[in-house]
């Protein structure tokens, strides 16, 4: 609500620069530094190769969760879509198929899941939250139906291998490279096209946006479809990576997709947030457990350290605005009264 | 006065006050369908195999369903009033953990004391959750989805590896678990002496009727004097309170704790307040519905065993349950719009 009349009043740089987003990639920056200065093994090429091997996953889903998150939905079902390409691919190669057929079969099942909870959400107008904690349990489930408990291992080396490996011996992994070109695709879309304005549009008034002519409704079941191919992207990535299909692959991961979102600076109101502090928010979210993994913290504590964050990722924006609306209320206040109701008003 | 109209939205809320024949209550009462769902999946599952309705697996039933509906019934407060913990698993293991602890250091201790140190711990998380909501104006979606991770983070943190087994908890407690009153177990009793206590609460008092209030219209209830955030955070001190009260019948029933008790729960929760027709958007059902929910979800875990069908479909079961309540709904809710404003046009 007060960001738009604050950004109209100041000069742009300076509301940049105090604008969260940018904040969350600084102290991303900052943490990395520090950690690889202060942590034994963290600044090590092959640690940064496991930290950005990490975080691909939760990157990629976070990409559309952005867009999805700033029309006002969400979608909790995104690691189960996961999981269930994960098992489907198991048993796909279990049956004999190629891999080169197997894996756009995946991302064509992941899109297909997405529409599933797309059809749910437009054309039935159902509430995207019940939708996906619905829709998370169905899928999972469906994961464990097709595969059981059981897990398919023996995925081609060549692969395998490639999602594994680096660029020309760096220890910037392979798959980071669809990773970047997916990020600035969706990057651009969200900031600089028509269907980005759309998408904000949508997230900060539904109505208001299909009076001035956006279907938001056929965006959002597009958005869904997109978020399901694009996690089912991950799981046939996670599956290589680890060469292991099972129905529990990435369990619990759409929180951390959430969190991270979040993280960046998307409120879960909608009509807010900025793509490159999505994957701020992603890479803090990553380096923090990774050093604090590399200092032995257990992977179970450290979902303290997630939940905190993503509870500090929403209350503080929340008393950041308000005590900024506070000081201005005060600062227009003294020279012209009228001035200052007006602001206050508007808050 | 005020509290309860608003309260009554023509779509979903079985007005409780107003007189009805016996024969409307019935058929128009929205927990009829799973009541009707419960018959013929007993009726059947009993045709097919005759050991389901056998003591011992009533018995089961009946304490699986205890320790369901008490967390039930505190995500129905919290739902009325249109919010959601998503938190109550990790609490119930918070709890069962630290409760354990308690009983393995102090054998001596009365159940009774045990009850209530449970209570207590998760009135104290439930605090947390709804201070957090009220005072950081976050939605409770993304708190719980917080303390989701960081109250489990904690007993992880806490417990380590270790574990807390029968051998190690005093007889008195373990035999509460066992033990029953007339035939009917103690932690059934419970579930009942809160499912009433919270029932006759919410309809027939005015702090009941003002969550219902809140759920509706938070804006309208706030105009017409309500305490919003006072009751939002006695909802959410309810859910966590009950969720601890879970957490002992949790250990006393099965007599090991480790840190992972309780993990997934919230799902299952949810998904009971939801199939008990329990509104995600808050202002309609009734902690009846949601334990009968508890109860369908049980009756169906357990029909799945004896009827040799793979454990794996249950999840998968819970999760189209989700959908198709969540559809029924909807339904529901746009034939009685579309009624209403037929009358409307004749008026």
């Amino acid at each position: 609500m007060s960001d738009p009349t604050t950004a109209a009043r100041r000069p742009a740089w300076l509301s940049r620069l105090a604008s969260w987003d940018v904040a969350v990639i600084a102290i991303a920056i900052v943490v990395l530094l520090v950690a690889s200065g202060t942590i034994d093994n963290f600044g090590t090429g092959r640690n940064y190769t496991f930290l950005l091997l990490d975080l691909l996953p939760i990157a990629l889903m976070a990409l559309p969760m952005t867009f999805i998150i700033v029309t006002g939905e969400i979608d909790l079902s995104v690691a189960s879509t996961l999981g269930l390409t994960s098992a489907v691919m198991g048993s796909l190669w279990n049956s004999g198929l190629t891999i080169e057929t197997i894996i756009p079969l995946c991302i064509v099942l992941g899109a297909v899941l997405g529409a599933v909870n797309g059809f749910f959400v437009t054309v039935l107008k159902l509430p995207s939250l019940a939708v996906t904690i619905g829709t998370m349990a169905l899928y999972r489930g469906l994961a464990f139906v097709v595969l059981g408990d059981s897990a398919v291992a023996d995925f081609p080396g060549s692969y395998t291998s490639w999602v594994t490996g680096t660029v020309g011996g760096s220890s910037i992994p392979n798959v980071l490279i669809p990773l970047i070109v997916l990020a600035i695709v969706f990057g651009v879309v969200l900031h600089a096209t028509p269907i980005g304005r759309g998408v904000f549009a949508a997230g900060a008034s539904d109505t208001a946006a299909r009076f001035a002519g956006i279907r938001t409704g056929r965006a959002k079941f597009w958005l869904y479809v997109v978020s399901g191919a694009v996690a089912g992207l991950a799981g046939v990535l996670w599956t290589l990576r680890y060469s292991s299909a099972r129905a529990d692959n990435g369990f619990g991961l759409e929180l951390a997709v959430v969190a991270a979102v979040l993280l960046g600076g998307v409120s879960i109101f909608g009509g807010k947030g900025t793509l490159p502090g999505v994957l701020g928010g992603v890479v803090l979210l990553s380096a923090l457990q990774n050093a604090l993994r590399l200092q032995d913290v257990s992977n179970e504590a450290l979902n303290i350290v997630t939940g905190v964050l993503l509870i500090i990722s929403v209350l503080l924006p929340n008393i950041l605005s308000s005590t900024r609306a506070a000081l201005q209320r005060r600062r227009r206040r003294s020279p012209s009264p009228k001035a200052g109701a007006l602001a206050g008003a508007e808050q | 006065m005020n509290a309860t109209k608003v309260a009554a939205p023509p779509p979903r809320q079985v007005s409780p006050g107003e007189r009805r024949s016996v024969f409307g209550t019935v058929f128009k009462a929205r927990e009829s369908g799973i009541i009707l769902a419960l018959i013929v999946l007993v009726v059947f599952t009993a045709t097919q195999n005759s050991r389901f309705l056998s003591g011992q697996s009533i018995r089961d039933i009946l304490l699986g369903t205890a320790i369901l509906a008490v967390l039930a019934v505190g995500q129905a407060v919290v739902m009325i009033t249109r919010n959601i913990d998503l938190s109550v698993g990790s609490v119930l293991g918070l709890s069962a953990f630290a409760v354990g602890t308690m009983l393995r250091d102090n054998p001596g201790l009365p159940v009774i004391v045990a009850l209530l140190a449970g209570l207590v711990v998760g009135a104290a998380c439930g605090l947390i959750n709804g201070a957090v909501v009220r005072f950081g104006r976050v939605p409770a979606l993304v708190v719980t989805l917080g303390t989701l991770y960081a109250f489990r983070g904690a007993v992880y943190f806490w417990a380590g590896g270790q574990q807390i087994n029968a051998d190690k908890l005093p007889r008195s407690f373990l035999d509460f678990g066992d033990a029953s009153v007339l035939g009917i177990p103690w932690l059934v009793l419970i579930a009942v002496l809160v499912m009433v206590i919270a029932g006759v609460v919410l309809r027939n008092y005015r702090g009941g009727r003002e969550l219902y209030a809140m759920g509706s219209s938070p804006q309208a209830a706030q105009l017409a004097g309500i305490k919003v955030g006072r009751n939002t955070t006695i909802a959410f001190l309810v859910s966590g309170a009950l969720a601890g009260l879970a957490g002992v019948l949790f250990a006393a029933r099965f007599g090991t704790v480790d840190a992972a008790a309780g993990t997934g729960y919230e799902l299952n929760v949810v998904a009971a307040a939801v199939v008990g027709g329990v509104a995600v958007f808050g202002g309609s059902g009734s902690v009846w519905g949601a334990s009968l929910g508890a109860l369908l979800l049980t009756v169906i875990g357990s029909a799945l065993a004896v009827l040799d069908i793979d454990q794996f479909w249950q999840q998968a079961i819970v999760g189209a349950l989700i959908l198709l309540a969540i559809g029924a709904d909807r339904l529901v809710a746009v034939r009685v719009a579309k009624a209403l404003k037929k009358r409307d046009s004749h008026v």
